[in-house]
């Protein structure tokens, strides 16, 4: 077209970046790309490889090798044996190369992001500003907190060697909040990215050679599912990091399940958008362009389900399809589009039959009037109204640039439409109420919220979701725990701590006692009907148990979730509280001695101490319910994200055998000093302790409701409440040997585990029987992202 | 060849009853306008003959400007020459165009200098466009104000730059605000109303967004952003804020208003950066000169440089074009 033409028309035209230096890239590899292994990158033979395309032309752009179980093996071994030096050069030497490693992306930043276009099909736009930048950004985060480990987290070590498996919609970027805290943290790591995308890792091996990264510290594998199963499966790895499906999440538990494997999932999502009445309308619909129609909507956190107040919805839809219209679909090299290439054929065919299935339950299409490329795999903006939360387009993540929307009239129903979901990743809220946003953003269950914005990222501040969502922070001073353990971790085995036996009856000179379950603040008899005696260690009983049930489960934890607004209660109510329990242990101490030292057979000085150590923890639970204080993170926007500590809601809990009070004060007390409602499962030999509690708790102005009790044998119990849809937690520390079993049982809906893995723990010790390490266990970090600015 | 037909005219905005309900619901959160700001010029690119294209298509747009209490009639003729031939000639005809067949959107200048730029302009169809009303403080006598805008159409302004009274909105008296636009109008009479917000000293977004909508009840053709004068005149998100009035108000009452930023644009990239964001919020009609102007007097310097080097393939230096 003439100038002449294009004054009259006023196109933008095209404005490509060059994939020359990107293509001679390649070509220098012959376009065959082997396994990074300790350092070097070899094409091994007698290995399968296969294609990696551009999404965008449909193009084959080279070879990628299949890595098998040898090469899983010898990278494993690689690491373990890198991992020594790794960690011993300390943090200093550490941050050296991390920030070798932020100034080598950054200078190499224009290829990285081409080769990520070409690989992805994402806008360059985006891989250039927004991609890029954070892979460097989140390196540099991370030198810093390799620098400050050994000050600021001086009872930490790391977890040894991390097996990791991410996914293709942000392939370095991915990478990089997998590797940068990990390896900062003095682990070394066996990674695999996303068989689509490969290539910006391989490209990155080669910046890690320039860095003059140790060998061994990093090895990358390539290939596809098969290679992320044998990674997960490996013996060596101590710890596996997930980001990706829900379904591969739901696996990797399950396949994790009693390896003794740290684990973080980062999985999907069906995000909320959340916009009110008194909003900058213009701007919300600005912010769905970031919210779900960035990176073609292929990203966990998009804001998928769109909720708008009724008096407005009419106008902001209107203002929405407008937007649509708007946006610019097509080769993602071109500098000035929106919208570039669906990763995969058969991905875009899956949102196309997602939206398919899901209209014939209702709703309103409307697809952008936009000009689409005759080739290549690519998806129009799409917006679906009036979809009911029943229809699966509110229900099902679809990971494309589709919204499902619909209306509200209450800010309730809002948090209510918000929270009908399995997932909880993030929320964006729209308001220009600050006393409206900040009620909203604790209410809703997620991870991540953004006022007045979406899709916001940065290395100082945490990511990461609830529920199917997945667990585990990535980012910030939180995420750093994701990849260290505290130094005095427990190491020896735990055996199966065995009840009394006994046959005689108990002396009829007192008044029969029933202990009984405590559920709901009331005392109530077990619904099986069974009871099992309790034996002093001089076979004399002294108690009969109820031996509760699945039904009996059922109730606590319906009680325990009626009982949630404990997380709303001032910190304050809630240290008296644990404060006062205390107290009314400490003025039945003997009493409680006594009872210890009959079931357990240990001396009186011995069981006293128990008893001493309970009173001395409640304190110390009392003490941190006021002061476990959240952080105001500096990421950089003039704004604040504020990580806020949330209960993790309904915690499930098997206590400890070894003590039989202390242990069971060691994790409830943190458990209800940061909010959590529990159902308590005690030590099965030893239960009495606990169910003379419930008299305490009685009397000390607990909530009803938010201590659950129930006496049971450990295995029968372990299937209904790690199974349990509405038990958000479970910790196991009993000694029957049910951890792998928990965490097998959890992947029902993927709820936190905290177990035992069959090691003793030193309950009275204050190095392994309390601190943050339980606070952390208690909580959620959501981080609130507040910009602002008049 | 001459420049592509205009499109058909507008109907002039002939304001609108004060609507308060409407004024008061008006939003803009400023932190949500400055990220939409920030990745506008990433977001759009423009390369080669459509750069060239839509660089002719801003200098069309220009208000060439001198506002300076040394202007002489000289210098105005001078300027005058230049509006009418802002591109050198050989660049013009090597884009595919006649000579004259480009001037400037109109020439804008004080009271005093307008009928020496009539004169000089006569039969090019470049209008004359007179700040007014006291500019740039707009706080002389309300009588004269009014006066100054009758003075400067009888010497020929076809469009008239008044400033709003900034105290109105700092006090939210947006019913004053309202009269002073329609009085304004008023006197213009068949002049085109062109309103000068300063929005520099409007304080915050909303304040610009709700003035920007009361002037275009009041019966502002234009509205437009600052004198130059303030210490802060054309930004984006002011623009971004601004443009989202005249879109809401279109929706809602039929009319166009045009957008003129002034003041602090004096780069060719910027000025595409402009133009794509009335592409992307307003629309293509927006993209000529009865709905679009720049404010600004070195920005075509910059623009026929970067013509140059689109035109050569070197980059240019300021001594090869015509000064104004």
């Amino acid at each position: 077209m003439k100038v002449k033409d294009i004054l009259e028309t006023m196109d933008y035209g095209e404005a490509p970046e060059s994939q020359d230096i990107a293509l001679e890239w390649l070509k220098k590899n012959n376009a065959k790309f082997g396994l990074f292994i300790n350092g070097e990158r070899k094409l091994t033979t007698r290995r399968k490889f296969f294609e990696t395309r551009n999404p965008a032309t449909g193009k084959s752009l080279a070879s990628i090798c299949q890595a098998e179980q040898k090469d899983v093996d010898e990278a494993m071994q690689c690491a373990r044996k890198a991992q020594t030096k790794w960690r011993e050069m300390g943090g200093n030497a550490r941050a050296k190369y991390l920030y070798a490693l932020a100034r080598i992306v950054q200078k190499h930043a224009r290829l990285l992001a081409v080769v990520e276009t070409i690989d992805n099909g994402k806008p360059i736009r985006e891989s250039r500003d927004v991609d890029i930048p954070l892979v460097a950004r989140h390196f540099y985060f991370h030198a810093g907190a390799a620098q400050l480990m050994e000050k600021e987290m001086p009872l930490h070590q790391p977890l040894g060697v991390v097996g990791q498996v991410i996914p293709w919609n942000f392939p370095l970027l991915m990478l990089a909040w997998k590797i940068a805290p990990a390896l900062a943290m003095g682990n070394t790591v066996v990674i695999k990215p996303a068989e689509y995308t490969s290539l910006s890792a391989l490209l990155f091996s080669e910046l890690c050679t320039e860095a003059g990264l140790p060998k061994g510290v990093l090895n990358i594998l390539t290939g596809d599912g098969r290679v992320g199963e044998m990674i997960v499966a490996h013996p060596e790895a101590d710890k596996i990091a997930f980001t990706g499906s829900t379904n591969v999440g739901r696996k990797i538990r399950i396949a994790t399940a009693g390896q003794q494997k740290e684990l973080s999932l980062e999985l999907g999502g069906k995000s909320p958008f959340i916009v009110f009445d008194d909003a900058d309308i213009d701007s919300a619909v600005e912010g769905l362009v970031d919210a779900i129609w960035f990176n073609q909507g292929q990203v966990c956190s998009a804001g998928s389900r769109l909720f708008v107040q009724e008096g407005v919805a009419q106008v902001f839809h209107k203002k929405l399809k407008a937007r649509m219209d708007k946006l610019r679909v097509g080769n993602p090299l071109d500098k000035s589009i929106d919208i570039g290439a669906i990763i995969d054929p058969t991905q875009r065919d899956a949102i196309s039959l997602s939206v398919e299935n899901g209209l014939k339950e209702g709703g309103n299409l409307y697809v952008g009037k936009n000009k689409l490329p005759d080739t290549g795999c690519f998806y129009p903006p799409t917006l679906i109204t009036d979809v009911d939360p029943v229809s699966p387009l509110m229900q099902e993540e679809i990971f494309g640039p589709v919204l499902a929307s619909t209306t509200f009239r209450t800010p309730s129903e809002a948090v209510a439409l918000a929270n009908n979901t399995r997932y909880g990743l993030a929320a964006s809220i729209w308001t220009e109420n600050i006393n409206l946003a900040l009620d909203i953003a604790p209410q809703v269950i997620c991870g991540v919220t953004w006022i007045n914005s979406a899709n916001q990222f940065d290395a100082s501040t945490g990511f990461g979701g609830r529920r199917e969502s997945g667990f585990g922070r990535e980012g910030g001073w939180e995420g750093l725990y994701a990849y260290a353990k505290p130094c005095h971790s427990p190491s020896k085995p735990l055996g199966k701590i065995e009840a009394k036996k006994g046959e005689s009856y108990p002396e009829k000179n007192e008044i029969d006692r029933t202990p009984k379950l405590f559920i709901g603040g009331k005392q109530v008899r077990s619904d099986s009907g069974y009871s099992y005696p309790i034996f002093s260690n001089a076979g004399k009983e002294i108690g009969l148990v109820g031996r509760g049930n699945r039904k009996d489960i059922r109730n606590a934890v319906e009680a325990a979730s009626a009982a949630k607004d404990w997380g709303k209660k001032t910190t304050h109510l809630r240290a008296q509280i644990i404060y006062y329990i205390a107290e009314n242990l400490s003025s039945r101490k003997n009493e409680f001695a006594e009872k210890i030292s009959a079931m357990t057979g240990r001396v009186h000085e011995s069981a006293k101490e128990e008893v001493n150590h309970s009173i001395d923890r409640l304190f110390t639970y009392a003490a941190w319910a006021d002061k476990f204080d959240g952080a105001a993170h500096g990421a950089p926007v003039r704004g604040v994200a504020l990580a806020m500590n949330e209960p993790v809601g309904v915690i499930g809990i098997i206590c400890p055998d070894e003590c039989p009070l202390l242990g069971l004060i060691s994790l409830i007390a943190p458990a209800i000093a940061m909010g959590n409602p529990c159902v308590v499962i005690p030590s099965e030999p030893f239960p009495l302790s606990a169910t003379d509690l419930c008299q305490v708790w009685e009397t000390s102005d607990l909530p009803n409701g938010v201590i659950n009790l129930v006496t049971a044998k450990h295995h029968e119990i372990i299937d209904p409440l790690a199974g349990h849809m509405n038990v958000d937690a479970f910790w196991y520390f009993g000694s029957s040997g049910l951890s792998s079993n928990v965490e097998k049982i959890s992947a029902s809906n993927l709820k936190r585990t905290w177990v035992n893995q069959g090691l003793q723990r030193d309950w009275s010790g204050h190095l392994e029987g309390e601190g943050k390490e339980f606070l952390r266990q208690a909580t959620e970090i959501k981080n609130i992202w507040i910009p602002f600015g008049e | 060849m001459s420049l592509p037909k205009s499109p058909p005219p507008i109907i002039r905005n002939p304001g609108t009853a004060l609507d308060l309900d409407w004024v008061f619901a008006v939003q803009a959160n400023t932190s949500a306008i400055e990220r939409r700001c920030k990745s506008l010029p990433a977001r759009r690119s423009v390369k080669k003959d459509n750069q060239a294209a839509w660089l002719l298509k801003a200098v069309s747009c220009i208000d060439l400007t001198t506002l300076s209490g040394d202007d002489t009639e000289n210098r105005v003729r001078r300027l005058c020459r230049k509006a009418k031939y802002p591109v050198r000639s050989d660049l013009l005809y090597s884009l595919g165009f006649q000579p004259n067949s480009i001037t400037t959107g109109a020439i804008c200048l004080y009271h005093e200098m307008v009928s020496t730029a009539v004169t000089a302009l006569k039969g090019s169809g470049i209008p004359v466009a007179a700040v007014s009303t006291g500019f740039p403080a707009g706080l002389s006598p309300y009588a004269l104000r009014l006066g100054e805008i009758g003075e400067s159409v009888k010497a020929g302004a076809q469009e008239i730059d008044i400033v709003i009274s900034r105290r109105h909105v700092l006090s939210q008296n947006w019913q004053a605000l309202y009269e002073e636009m329609k009085d304004f109008r008023d006197a213009c009479g068949e002049a085109h109303v062109k309103a000068i917000l300063a929005t520099g000293e409007l304080g915050t977004l909303r304040n610009v967004a709700r003035a920007s909508l009361v002037c275009m009840m009041g019966g502002a053709d234009f509205i437009k952003t600052s004198t130059g004068k303030e210490k802060v005149n054309a930004t984006l998100p002011v623009s971004l804020t601004m443009c989202r009035q005249i879109r809401d108000y279109h929706e809602k009452t039929g009319y166009m208003v045009g957008y003129k930023p002034a003041g602090g644009i004096s780069k060719a990239k910027d000025a595409i950066t402009y133009l794509s964001l009335i592409k992307e919020e307003l629309g293509d009609r927006w993209l000529y000169p009865d709905l679009f102007r720049f404010g600004a007097s070195s920005l075509l310097g910059d623009i026929e440089r970067q013509l140059e080097h689109f035109i050569t393939g070197h980059y240019s230096a300021d001594y090869r074009h015509a000064m104004g």
